[in-house]
């Protein structure tokens, strides 16, 4: 029991903490926009939900410190106290408190004061007003009764554990009760027979129609804690008046007004229902109990269909993410075993078996991309995680800055995303501590007060771009060149362009930063940066201009598990280079080789490429081949050609780790198992090119 | 060395390199293959053999010849890899360590093992956890987590942090 019992404390928190975030977004919004009711409901119903199953779980200091949060709010949503940025400084500081509490296990005495501070600030924004509209709000409430009264239609339809966590659903139907005038009818059927019974279990139903003047709010805030428990459903069939008398109406009526049949199906049904009952009065034998009959057959086809249709419709369902780790390393065994079979269907010559493999071959790629969509996640839940970040960073600072974001719906892979949290923060940090200046620097060079960082993310063949954009005061070039000689990054000759200048602050223990503050500035951020990105397979990019703010672009790929690879040769080693930073391949004869007169570059259609000889670089084989090829890439905007023995052809490369002590081998970012049980490399082209680039420079 | 002697008998894997007889703690080890087609990865020290597909994982697989000064390992049907768990910067790793070929498990009680001598062994004494006796002769024991920690492996990050920080 205990155990059960700590399981559910478990799952508490874990939906606790998702609800506090829920609780973070909503209340940011709402900052922007007051007056939005439906924002002001999803706060309370947050706070409700977190205050209630609290309580049922037995965190009683998170559910009694909720509780006046929830107050506070409650006076919010009738309007009794306008939404001010004071509410919502108080309330971000409790959920956090919440937060907290959910964490620790004992209540440290300074927590407590903590809490207590934030409640008797909470208290004195009731107090207030409250005194002032208290009059006011009771005229109001009368008012608001003799108002609008609408009918609804509520299902009830608890699962049956809802008992064993401690719910009493005859509490819930009698607090319902006090909303108005209310007919509640129990559907008992799926009772099952009395040996069979678990007497824990709730096995009965409710239809209930109610006619109240409080809105939808206040019945949904009646289920609130029982929302993952029970299907509820709630409909308006009258929204003036109140509801008839029942007697006076037909069978099928009496369905529609229980809610049994939904429109569709009442068309379907009722002929047939008709047909029924005139057998039964032709035969003279219709009782009431066989209508009774009648009417639970129907309801249970409407049972079945409706539970059909659920099904169909495709609800979302929860699954931990290692399940979908475990199918993703699933399918790439998968795709590596068919290249095999791949392989062996061309060796045999043999027809039926070629087809065979064509099938396995389509059904594969299908599955493949389709477990790849699975874990998509849109980037918009990371993009709203940092608004908070900014509004309490630039509140810290002095500064006045805006967020904005486009692009919130772009998908990335869920490993992509979870590891992209920590670099944008840093990026977002520099950009508030560092891009933006104070409101008077700002209005000194005529530009707004407020200041503006924008986020974007958008698909960009197989990779996602994001961009983090300041309209600050920009990078000082010649600052980041004096550091950089200083700290022996460069030397004081070396000419770069902008753009090689400005990805020095990417170097370890680089920082221009005058003073150490406790945002940014410890020389350790961008490297960080770098080397997370670098880890993603990602590139970083900045541009700023001095004055106007600067931008840095970061360039994703989709997945990392699995992408579209171009397999080459070598002296006989094969390696992979990811194809979608491929341009083309042609051939390098060996007159055009003795053209180059030793130079690294090669003239493709009049333009010149620089290309790296991999076996040169990687010190294979002696014999150059007569024919080589050149795969010819882009790279950071630049075409850059790789001299390979031979091209074989597309390869679904399934990434594999090279494990810890490969980790960091530069120009090899990964592993894939060949059709044949081999190992092939897959080349890190942007890494291959900048080791040569550094080369010749030091050389 | 303490440890070593008050636990009761242990069985280790014994296995030779050129002419000499090694042992490892039977318990690092998770299984033996047959030699097949090592990936070399270029820019690596050549004791890092390169990568081998085990089972659909890329496991990287080291020579412990180069490593301990002796020829390079050359291939004869005889020649295995033994794949072992170590544990490299508080990370479980699987690796595998090449050799000229598996003999046996054997048996060591604690009194069985000596501590190495400190001088006249050729490798480095912190490889070694102790000397086995059995019929008079003498087989090393050694201390697989050692030989593949982290500083052990550094020459492979040594090498590339250069490259990296002039990008």
């Amino acid at each position: 029991m205990d155990n059960q019992m700590d399981r559910h404390r478990e799952a508490f928190r874990e939906e606790a903490f998702e609800l506090l975030t829920e609780l973070e977004t909503a209340l940011l919004e709402l900052e922007e926009m007051p007056d939005d009711a439906e924002l002001i409901g999803r706060v309370f119903r947050a706070m409700h939900t977190i205050k209630g199953s609290g309580a049922m779980f037995g965190f009683d200091d998170i559910s009694r410190f909720t509780h006046e949060v929830e107050t506070v709010f409650d006076q919010v949503r009738n309007g009794k106290i306008a939404v001010t940025k004071q509410l919502i400084d108080l309330t971000l500081s409790a959920r956090d408190r919440v937060r907290e509490m959910l964490g620790s296990s004992e209540e440290s005495s300074a927590a407590a004061s903590a809490s207590e501070e934030i409640v008797s600030a909470l208290r004195s924004l009731i107090s207030d007003r409250q005194q002032l509209q208290a009059e006011r709000s009771i005229r109001e409430e009368e008012s608001e009764q003799s108002g609008h009264e609408i009918t609804y239609r509520i299902r009830f339809k608890p699962s049956p554990g809802l008992m064993r966590n401690g719910t009493n659903p005859i509490m819930l139907l009698n607090e319902l009760g006090t909303l108005g005038r209310q007919r509640v009818v129990a559907q008992k059927n799926s009772l099952p027979r009395l040996e069979e019974l678990v007497p824990e279990d709730c096995c009965t139903s409710w239809d209930i129609i109610l006619t109240t003047d409080r809105g939808m709010n206040a019945i949904r805030d009646v289920f609130v804690f029982v929302e993952d428990l029970a299907e509820i459903s709630i409909q308006v069939i009258d929204d003036c008046g109140a509801m008839t008398e029942d007697g006076c109406k037909k069978l099928g009526a009496i369905l529609i007004e229980r809610g049994d049949i939904a429109e569709a199906e009442l068309a379907a049904v009722l002929p047939l229902q008709k047909k029924v009952g005139e057998l039964l009065v032709e035969k003279g034998i219709v009782a009431p109990d066989q209508v009774e009959a009648a009417l639970a057959e129907q309801q249970h086809i409407r049972e079945v269909r409706e539970h059909r249709e659920k099904t169909e419709a495709g609800s979302s369902i929860r699954v931990p993410s290692e399940k979908l780790d475990k199918l993703v390393d699933l399918v790439g065994e998968l795709v590596t075993i068919q290249a095999r079979l791949s392989q062996m269907a061309v060796g045999r010559n043999d027809a039926l078996l070629f087809s065979i493999t064509e099938e396995v071959e389509r059904l594969t790629a299908e599955l493949r991309d389709n477990i790849m969509n699975i874990r998509m996640l849109p980037i918009g839940s990371t993009f709203s995680k940092f608004r908070r970040l900014v509004r309490d960073l630039s509140k810290e600072l002095g500064k006045e800055i805006e967020m904005t974001t486009s692009g919130a719906e772009t998908e990335l892979d869920k490993t992509v995303i979870d590891k992209l949290g920590d670099p944008l923060v840093h990026l977002i940090r520099n950009c508030i501590d560092h891009g933006i200046e104070l409101p008077d620097e700002r209005e000194k060079a005529s530009k707004p007060g407020s200041g503006n960082i924008h986020l974007s993310a958008m698909h960009s063949g197989a990779y996602v771009v994001i961009e983090i954009a300041d309209d600050g005061k920009g990078l000082d070039a010649e600052a980041i060149r004096r550091k950089g000689i200083e700290k022996g990054l460069i030397t004081a000759e070396a000419e770069l362009s902008e753009k090689e200048l400005y990805s020095l602050i990417l170097a370890p223990g680089f920082s221009t930063a005058r003073t150490v503050t406790n945002v940014s500035g410890r020389g350790v951020g961008m490297d960080v940066v770098k080397r997370a990105i670098d880890e993603l397979r990602g590139t970083i990019e900045i541009s700023s201009r001095k004055g106007q703010g600067s931008t840095m672009t970061l360039k994703l790929p989709l997945t990392l598990a699995i992408i579209e690879g171009l397999l080459i040769r070598v002296a006989g080693e094969h390696f992979v280079l990811p194809l979608s930073a491929v341009l083309e391949c042609v051939e390098f004869s060996g007159t055009e080789r003795a053209a180059a007169h030793g130079r690294n570059i090669v003239n493709v259609r009049g333009q010149l490429v620089p290309f790296i000889s991999l076996r040169q670089k990687f010190s294979l084989g002696n014999t150059t081949p007569a024919i080589e090829h050149i795969v010819i890439a882009e790279i950071s905007g630049t075409q850059c050609g790789f001299v390979v023995d031979q091209v074989i052809g597309e390869h679904q490369t399934v990434i594999k780790s090279l494990g810890s002590i490969y980790r960091s081998v530069a120009g090899i970012s990964g592993a894939t198992i060949l059709g044949d049980g081999t190992v092939a490399l897959i080349l890190d082209m942007p890494a291959l090119f900048q080791m040569a680039a550094a080369e010749e420079i030091s050389s | 060395m303490t440890d070593v002697r008050t636990t009761p008998a242990a069985q280790y894997l014994t296995y030779k390199l050129d002419e000499e007889v090694f042992a490892i703690d039977i318990s690092k080890v998770r299984e033996v293959l047959d030699f097949t087609a090592v990936t070399k990865v270029p820019q690596t020290p050549d004791f890092m053999r390169g990568v081998i597909n085990l089972r659909g994982s890329v496991v990287p697989v080291l020579d412990l010849r180069l490593k301990f000064g002796m020829a390079e390992t050359t291939r004869t049907v005889n020649t295995c890899i033994i794949i072992v768990e170590v544990f490299v910067d508080n990370e479980r790793t699987i690796l595998g360590a090449l050799a000229d070929s598996v003999q046996e498990v054997i048996d060591l009680g604690a009194e069985q093992i000596e501590p190495a001598p400190r001088i006249g062994m050729r490798l480095k004494t912190d490889f070694i956890r102790g000397m086995g006796k059995r019929d008079s002769q003498f087989v090393i024991i050694l201390d697989i987590d050692k030989v593949f920690s982290a500083e052990e492996l550094a020459i492979v990050q040594q090498t590339e942090t250069a490259e990296t920080i002039s990008v």
